[in-house]
Order: C-alpha cells, then sequence, then structure tokens
C-alpha cells in the first residue's frame, strides 16, 4: 500500500514541492491537497497583471485541474483544513474530509497584515492578496472613481498600477520616506517615486492613517497630521504575515512562522512545513526562489532512503529582480550603504538609470539596479560565489557602462549557475535541452525546463541562450524542414523536380520522413512546392492545407470565420456595399470592419454558413486567407487628385486581375500609388509600385508587419506593361526559389537584390522563360468560392451535424 | 467508485459522410465532438475543444494519430486525447462503434 502525503495550502510552495516529490519517485504516495481558495494552483506574482489588464485568470493558472487528474492528486478545493492531529496522524477539513497521514506538508502560506484601525472593517476596504481581491477591485473601477492604496511598497505600487489601468484616480499613502525601501535604497526609492508620479499616481510619504471614515461603506481617510481625503476605496497592502494558527493549534513550534530545520521539518514528527509558513533559521522568507529552494530540498528529504546523502537547506540569498510598473528594478544582498562598505555608483539622469554596487572586503555583498538590469545575473553570480575583486578594475563591475556592444550577460555565466532562478533552472540545463530536443523557441524552452514559468523575468537571458546555442549549429548544418525529415526545403524541392513527384504522401513516403504522416509544418510546404513544379499534372492535396485555405475564410478565436471580398485595386460600389449589407443582416454578421488592404471584412460567420454567404454575395474571394496575393492597394489617382500623376486606380485593379489566385510561398501585398506622396504605402509592401512624372517605380521586398522593412527601389520604367512583366518575372523566381513561408523582405535579404536584379532585369532570356512559367501556373487560377457554390460536392465539408439525444 | 454510470449508444454519422485526413465535427445534445475518419477505415471521436484555447480540433491538419490545432498549432492524439510535448494537456475521448456504416458514439450521461 502507497503511503499517504496530505498537503494543507494549494499554492505554489506547496504545489512546486509536490511536481518534485512526483518527479523524484511518482508512484510512492497517494497525495491529497487541501486548498482555501476554490482555484487550482496559480500564480500568485502574476495577479497584478490580472489587476492590470494583461492577462486573464486562466492564463495564470500553473496547474489546472487536469495536471491534479494526471497525477492522481486528490484536490480540495475552497475547503480549508480546520484541524490537525498530529498523534492519531489525521487532518479535517471545514466541510469535515477527514484524511490520515504519513507526512504532512504545511504549505499555508500568509495573509495579508491590515492596520487595526478604526473603520478598517468599513465595505471598500480590501487588501490585495488574492484572485477574490483582484475581482473587488474590477468591480468597484466600474462603480467608483478615488482608490487609495496604503503601503508604498512592491504589492501597493502593483495595486496602484492596476488601479490606474481600471481608470481610477489613486493615492498612494506610505509610512517611509521613500518607496520600496525595504528592495530599494534612497536614490533608487526617489527616481521610482517620479516615474510613478508621471504615470498618473500620487504620493503622500511619511503619513499614517488614523481613521477610515463612512457609513456603510468607506467615504474618507484621516490621518494623524490632521489632513484627510475622501476615497471610494482602500486597498492595504502594508506587509503579510505567516499564515500559522492552524500549526500553533496542532502544537508546532512557532515564533514569527512555524519553526523547522534544515529539513523543513517541524517540531512534530513526520510533519514539515514549507514556503511562507516556515521560519528557517530566523528567517521567513516571502519570495518564489528561496520557497522553490526549500520545495525541493524537503522531496529530496522525503523520497530519500539514505538520509545520509542529503543536503539541507542553508537559506537562501534574497534578491528582487522586478518590473514595477513598466520599471526594471533589481536589488540583492546588503544594498544600504555602511561604515565597512564602500560603493561603486552610476547615475545618468539623462536615460533614468541608477546603479549602486556596495562592496566589503574585497567582496560584492549586496547591489541596486535602477532602470537596466542588465548586470543583475553577473552580480549575483559574483555575490553568491563570494569572488575576489581586488584584481579587478572597478569599471568591470559594470561592464555595460563601458560603451561598448551589449554582450549577453548570459555569455558571461557558468553552466551551474541559474538562469531562471524562481524554477532553479541552470545555464546547463537549458542549453542541453535545447541541442538535445532541437528547441527554437522561449515557449519550448518554458515547457520543456519550466524556465521563465514562474515571473518571466529571465525570458530576454532564455532568448539570448536560444540564439546563442541554435545559432552556432545554424552555421554547421542546414536546416531540416521540419522535426519529421533531416531534408532541407531545397533538397525537397530538387527531389520532386528530379523523381516527378506528385503527391504530399508519395514525397514523405520516398524522401524517408520519419513520421510516415508528416506534420503542420512540413505537409503545406510539400503541397506547395508540387503545384509550383507541375501547376498543371500536380493535384492540390486539401488535407495537406490549413484549414484557412481549405475552408477559403480565416479561422476567429472563437471557432468562427472571416470573409473579405475582392474589391479590386480597394474600389467598390453601391451594388457591392448593398450586398454586404444584405448578407451582414441576413446571417446576423456580428463585425464589419474595413481592412488594411481596402476592402471589408465580414466577421464571425459560422462554418456552415459559408457556402450561402459567397453565394449571396456574388463576389469573388478576397484570397484574405491565403498564401497568395492578396489585396493590391491604390490610391486614388489621376482620375480625382490634383497632385496625381498616374491611373494607380487603373494599374492596380489590372494588377490584381492578373495575380490573383497564385499561389506563393507566402501571402504577397502590392500597393500602386500614383506620386511620390505615396498614399497607397508602395514602400511596405511585397510589390509597390510609385507613379512619378513620365513613368514608374517598382519597390520591391517591402513589409510593413513583424519585421519592418523598407522596399528597394529595383528599376524605373516608362510603361505598365514593363512593370506588370516584372513583377511577372521576380515573383515567379520567388515562387520558384524562396522556402516555405518565407517572405519576399526575407528572400531578398538572403538572395540579394543584385541577384534579383541579374535574373529579372539583365537576362534577357531568363526573364521571358519566368514570365512563361508564370503565366502557365496563372492559368490553372480559379475563384475557389465560385467552385464551392456551385458544387454541392464541395460543400460537405462545411455542414455541421446536430444529434439530438433522447433520453 | 460505486455510482453506475449509463452509458448511451448514439448514432452521429454514416461513414460516407467522413473523409480521410479531414475532420468532422458533430454536436451531440450540447456536447461538441470531432470525428476522425483513419486510413485503417476506424473512426476517433474526441472533444472538439483544444485544451489550449478552445480551438476547434475537428477544423485542423490531421498527420495519421495527430491532429494540430488550427489555432496554435497544439498537438494533439485522436486515440487517446493527450496533447503531445512540449505542451501538456489532454480532452475527452469517446468510444466508437461503426456498425453497418454507421457511426455511433457512446456517451455516458
Amino acid at each position: 500500500m502507497r503511503e499517504k502525503l496530505v498537503l494543507i495550502g494549494n499554492g505554489m510552495a506547496g504545489i512546486r514541492t509536490i511536481e518534485e516529490i512526483l518527479k523524484n519517485d511518482s508512484n510512492r504516495f497517494d497525495i491529497t491537497v487541501f486548498g482555501e481558495e476554490p482555484h487550482p494552483n496559480y500564480n500568485r506574482i502574476l495577479l497584478s497583471s490580472v489587476l492590470q489588464g494583461d492577462t486573464t485568470v486562466d492564463d495564470i493558472v500553473l496547474n489546472d485541474y487536469n495536471w491534479y487528474e494526471e497525477n492522481q492528486v486528490e484536490l480540495m478545493t475552497g475547503d480549508p483544513v480546520v484541524k490537525v492531529d498530529t498523534e492519531n496522524q489525521v487532518v479535517v477539513s471545514q466541510n469535515g474530509v477527514e484524511r490520515p497521514y504519513d507526512k504532512l506538508i504545511f504549505a499555508t502560506g500568509s495573509n495579508p497584515f491590515m492596520l487595526p484601525l478604526p473603520g478598517a472593517d468599513k465595505e471598500g476596504v480590501i487588501a490585495f492578496r488574492n484572485i477574490k481581491d483582484c475581482e473587488t477591485m474590477i468591480d468597484t473601477s466600474k462603480k467608483y472613481k478615488k482608490a487609495t492604496v496604503i503601503g508604498g511598497g512592491l504589492l501597493g505600487l502593483e495595486a496602484a498600477r492596476g488601479l490606474l489601468n481600471l481608470n481610477m484616480e489613486v493615492d498612494v499613502i506610505h509610512i517611509a520616506d521613500y518607496l520600496m525601501e525595504r528592495q530599494l535604497d534612497e536614490q533608487a526609492g526617489k527616481m521610482l517615486k517620479e516615474q510613478l508620479e508621471a504615470q498618473g499616481m500620487t504620493f503622500h510619504l511619511q503619513k499614517n492613517t488614523k481613521e477610515i471614515i463612512g457609513e456603510n461603506r468607506v467615504e474618507r481617510i484621516d490621518f494623524t497630521d490632521g489632513t484627510s481625503f475622501e476615497t471610494d476605496l482602500v486597498v492595504m497592502a502594508v506587509g503579510i504575515k505567516p499564515n500559522i494558527a492552524l500549526g500553533q493549534d496542532a502544537g508546532l513550534t512557532t515564533e514569527r512562522a512555524i519553526v523547522v530545520d534544515d529539513f523543513m521539518q517541524t517540531s512534530a514528527p513526520n510533519v514539515y512545513a514549507v514556503g511562507e509558513c516556515a521560519q528557517h533559521r530566523g528567517i521567513a522568507y516571502g519570495l518564489v526562489a528561496p520557497l522553490y529552494e526549500q520545495g525541493k530540498v524537503l522531496a529530496a528529504h522525503i523520497c530519500s532512503e539514505d538520509k545520509s546523502l542529503e543536503h539541507g537547506y542553508e537559506g537562501s540569498l534574497v534578491y528582487t529582480q522586478l518590473k514595477v510598473s513598466g520599471v526594471s528594478v533589481f536589488s540583492a544582498g546588503e544594498f544600504q550603504d555602511g561604515e565597512q562598505t564602500k560603493a561603486i555608483r552610476v547615475h545618468d539622469e539623462f536615460e533614468g538609470i541608477y546603479k549602486k554596487v556596495v562592496v566589503q572586503d574585497n567582496k560584492v555583498i549586496g547591489a541596486v539596479l535602477f532602470g537596466d538590469t542588465s548586470d543583475s545575473t553577473r552580480l549575483l553570480s559574483m555575490m553568491r560565489n563570494g569572488d575576489d575583486i581586488s584584481g579587478m578594475s572597478k569599471v568591470a563591475l559594470l561592464p555595460s557602462e563601458s560603451g561598448e556592444a551589449p554582450v549577453s550577460p548570459v555569455v558571461a555565466m557558468a553552466d551551474s549557475d541559474n538562469v531562471c532562478d524562481c524554477n532553479g533552472v541552470s545555464k546547463g540545463d537549458i542549453c542541453s535541452a535545447i541541442t538535445e530536443n532541437g528547441l527554437t523557441t522561449v515557449e519550448q524552452v518554458k515547457q520543456c525546463t519550466t524556465a521563465g514559468r514562474s515571473c518571466g523575468g529571465c525570458k530576454p537571458l532564455i532568448a539570448d541562450l536560444l540564439t546563442l546555442t541554435t545559432g552556432e549549429e545554424v552555421g554547421n548544418a542546414p536546416e531540416p524542414m521540419c522535426g519529421c525529415t533531416t531534408h532541407t526545403h531545397e533538397e525537397v524541392v530538387a527531389e520532386i523536380r528530379e523523381l516527378g513527384l506528385t503527391h504530399p504522401r508519395e514525397v514523405m513516403n520516398v524522401l524517408g520522413w520519419e513520421s510516415d504522416e508528416g506534420c503542420s509544418k512540413c505537409r503545406p510546404a510539400i503541397n506547395y512546392y508540387l503545384k509550383m513544379v507541375d501547376p498543371i499534372k500536380n493535384e492540390d492535396d486539401p488535407t495537406s492545407r490549413f484549414i484557412n485555405e481549405r475552408v477559403h475564410a480565416n479561422i476567429n478565436h472563437n471557432g468562427t470565420f472571416t470573409v473579405v471580398p475582392r474589391m479590386y485595386g480597394g474600389v467598390t460600389n453601391a451594388d457591392q456595399l448593398r450586398k454586404i449589407a444584405d448578407v451582414a443582416d441576413k446571417y446576423n454578421v456580428p463585425l464589419l470592419k474595413v481592412t488594411g488592404g481596402q476592402r471589408i471584412d465580414l466577421f464571425g460567420v459560422e462554418k456552415e454558413d459559408l457556402p450561402n454567404v459567397w453565394g449571396d454575395l456574388g463576389m469573388r474571394s478576397g484570397s484574405a486567407y491565403a498564401k497568395a496575393l492578396r489585396t493590391v492597394k491604390t490610391c486614388v489617382g489621376e482620375q480625382f487628385c490634383r497632385f496625381g500623376t498616374q491611373d494607380s486606380i487603373g494599374l492596380g485593379v489590372e494588377l490584381e486581375k492578373k495575380f490573383e489566385y497564385i499561389n506563393t510561398p507566402h501571402k504577397v501585398k502590392m500597393a500602386v500609388s500614383a506620386c511620390p506622396r505615396n498614399c497607397a504605402e508602395s514602400g511596405i509592401k511585397d510589390f509597390g509600385v510609385v507613379g512619378v512624372d513620365g513613368g514608374w517605380e517598382l519597390y520591391v521586398g517591402g513589409n510593413g508587419g513583424v519585421d519592418l522593412r523598407g522596399g528597394d527601389l529595383f528599376c524605373k520604367v516608362k510603361t505598365k506593361e514593363e512593370i506588370i512583366d516584372t513583377i511577372s518575372a521576380f515573383m515567379q523566381y520567388y515562387r520558384e526559389n524562396a522556402r516555405y513561408l518565407e517572405r519576399t523582405s526575407h528572400f531578398i535579404e538572403r538572395v540579394g537584390l543584385d541577384l534579383m536584379k541579374k535574373v529579372v532585369l539583365e537576362d534577357e532570356e531568363g526573364r521571358k522563360a519566368l514570365i512563361e512559367r508564370m503565366d502557365i501556373a496563372l492559368s490553372t487560377g480559379k475563384d475557389p468560392w465560385k467552385e464551392i457554390v456551385e458544387n454541392e460536392d464541395k460543400q460537405q465539408e462545411f455542414k455541421k451535424k446536430q444529434v439530438e439525444v433522447l433520453s | 467508485m460505486g455510482n453506475i454510470e449509463t452509458v448511451k449508444k448514439v448514432e452521429v454519422a454514416k461513414l460516407s459522410d467522413l473523409s480521410v485526413g479531414i475532420g468532422q465535427r458533430v454536436n451531440v445534445a450540447g456536447e461538441e465532438i470531432a470525428l476522425f475518419k483513419q486510413k485503417d477505415g476506424s473512426v476517433k471521436a474526441i472533444e472538439n475543444s483544444c485544451p489550449h484555447k478552445k480551438g476547434p480540433l475537428s477544423e485542423g491538419i490531421v498527420s495519421g494519430d495527430h491532429v494540430f490545432c488550427p489555432l496554435h498549432d497544439w498537438k494533439i492524439n485522436v486515440n487517446d486525447g493527450k496533447v503531445q510535448a512540449p505542451d501538456v494537456g489532454c480532452v475527452k475521448k469517446y468510444k466508437v462503434e461503426i456498425k453497418d456504416e454507421t457511426i455511433y458514439i457512446h456517451l455516458s450521461l
């Protein structure tokens, strides 16, 4: 029979300990968790971002209900333990649930400290500690205007920032003479105050609250200096106190918190405490990194067979790295000046940067960084290792000030140094995860190693490590198409041509794909390459297309679709608009919006309505979902404009009609402007045409998206026929030589503008051949909406089945 | 747990309604279910809602035993409903029975 483990407290420290125990020995215990809040374990550190509107409650859940189920952890939410009998080893919850235990862990965390002021029990006086507090603040902001935060520490300032975002007026009351005095020195605290004042907070320093006045709800707040002001909400954020009432009742030895030894054991046998409710060597920690270190030690201890091999917990070096309302702040160790210490200071008032490194006996013992915290990892490592700095030049302590090109701090880190201090993940751990699992994104590293999963502050470092680790390898080996194969894009295209392959399954089979069926990366790429190589013979494989291209509409976050009918050159008429209006009414389209590409989005159409919507519109597909020509944006040009030198609308319509429904490696956007004022934004399009007196300029490789890039002037010609031919040849070369999902902007960077000029403008024969191949490909283009509307068989996929169950 | 579970067999589609490589969604008494016909003629049925952001899995690219969520490309096994690494989670799976070209699924009520 398995041993029984009970955890009291469903928060970050407790659940982290359980995770560590499961990692050590997943079969050893039957585990039961009691939690007071009606939620699974969530990231309390990120509560402020929920309040600030950046994330939802769901987003900050660390272990969802599935996790408990998968790991067979019994979870009792909303049901705190009310009695612990350490003699008979059993706990009882509020709802009367009884669980015997072999091992018991207290992880009851802490409670907000409420000032015992007269009136503190009035409605509208709250703490800032859990999801419910957040919800109260959000609700209050809808009805009331003025908020007061008592406490200018970290928690108070985060609450204040959140309330500002909720459009409340915020006053912050603080007892000390500068902000965050536990984490910052006076200079940094003053700089922080200036920054936050600029954001709209009002501060009242060295002020003591006397009383909270109001009938039922708070109306006014009075101070000991005789002043007072009106307020609708009071948030107390003056500190936390370890939640030890249950531990005391159970007879555990407590001081400020539950006293534990180096193995987190309390005074009672088989009872442990971890996290904010535990006091180790006189210290009760309130930051996440020490709590996780404790969890690791406790898990090892509980699972260990040979106690002599264990290393106990020896306490943590406390440091703070955080963003207070967008300002980066770091402090660690003993950062206040003392009689025995000397400090190195950098203060840049222009940039709002302040750095102080405190040195004693040739060792760094503390630091404060404000505005720029890029030196933090290195300083922390020096403090942990106790490096002797007598040999170092003073400038070298803060190398980011030396004026050299910035080098990522991860470069200087040892493999054993932690990148993610919250979860205790070292540089070495991350590097081997990247190489062994072929990780390429911060998100993947996070999922694989848990680095960056708590406060997220180390994400820039993880990104640097990815660049460093994979960057070297990309140089050595060409990148394969995806995880299913070692073949590169270029090799796959060459084999398709050489062996005359005709279907994605055949390609994967012949080229020895590791997984028979491919994946969502390679299948669409292969399907594109096949059609590109032989547009006439090779059939399209709809199962290899992303949903948008398969049903010719853009999928939305809720599973509905968006329909964008084509309006050549952005020109429409009363008849089209009437039809769009009628369709919007008939199908209850929830949102109509004008797109950036000069046409109209119909958002929120149900999948089963798509064929009927297209039929009723009687317009052609705008390809807004496709790896194809999207739209040609135009300015009005000489038809009406007093500056226009050319017929931009005319050319735009002609281009769009010619190139619609051509498949390309990625989406292609065009624009035509009639003069250099460039009202159609031709400079940031894949192909941008600008009319000038007596001719046209063609810009290529522009991009207004993720990687902003101005287009390169490719050529200047006299006639629009030359423009069309040049685009034709260029686009065909791009179709044949770019990797799938490579935009023209990246393609040009890779192959070079000179090469493109050579093959498109200088090599006459080659240009002619490119244009011919383009014309063949264009001959296969069809309006996909029309095909589906006119063919009942093709509508099968759109149908939705509704099944009633009679019981 | 001692409870008596009632399982109900419900007809959801005809085999000919489905094609290999393309999911089909059915709404069974309010439950959205995604059906996938496989190469071997079997049919898999899972909850039609990705554990990540509730994307409709029936619309995803199907590669053998896996479907890729159309919203953010999470990879889910259609046999057991498990999310593939590095993401984690799972969706409900349903038992499927095929009899004379008709597809039934087992619903627990």
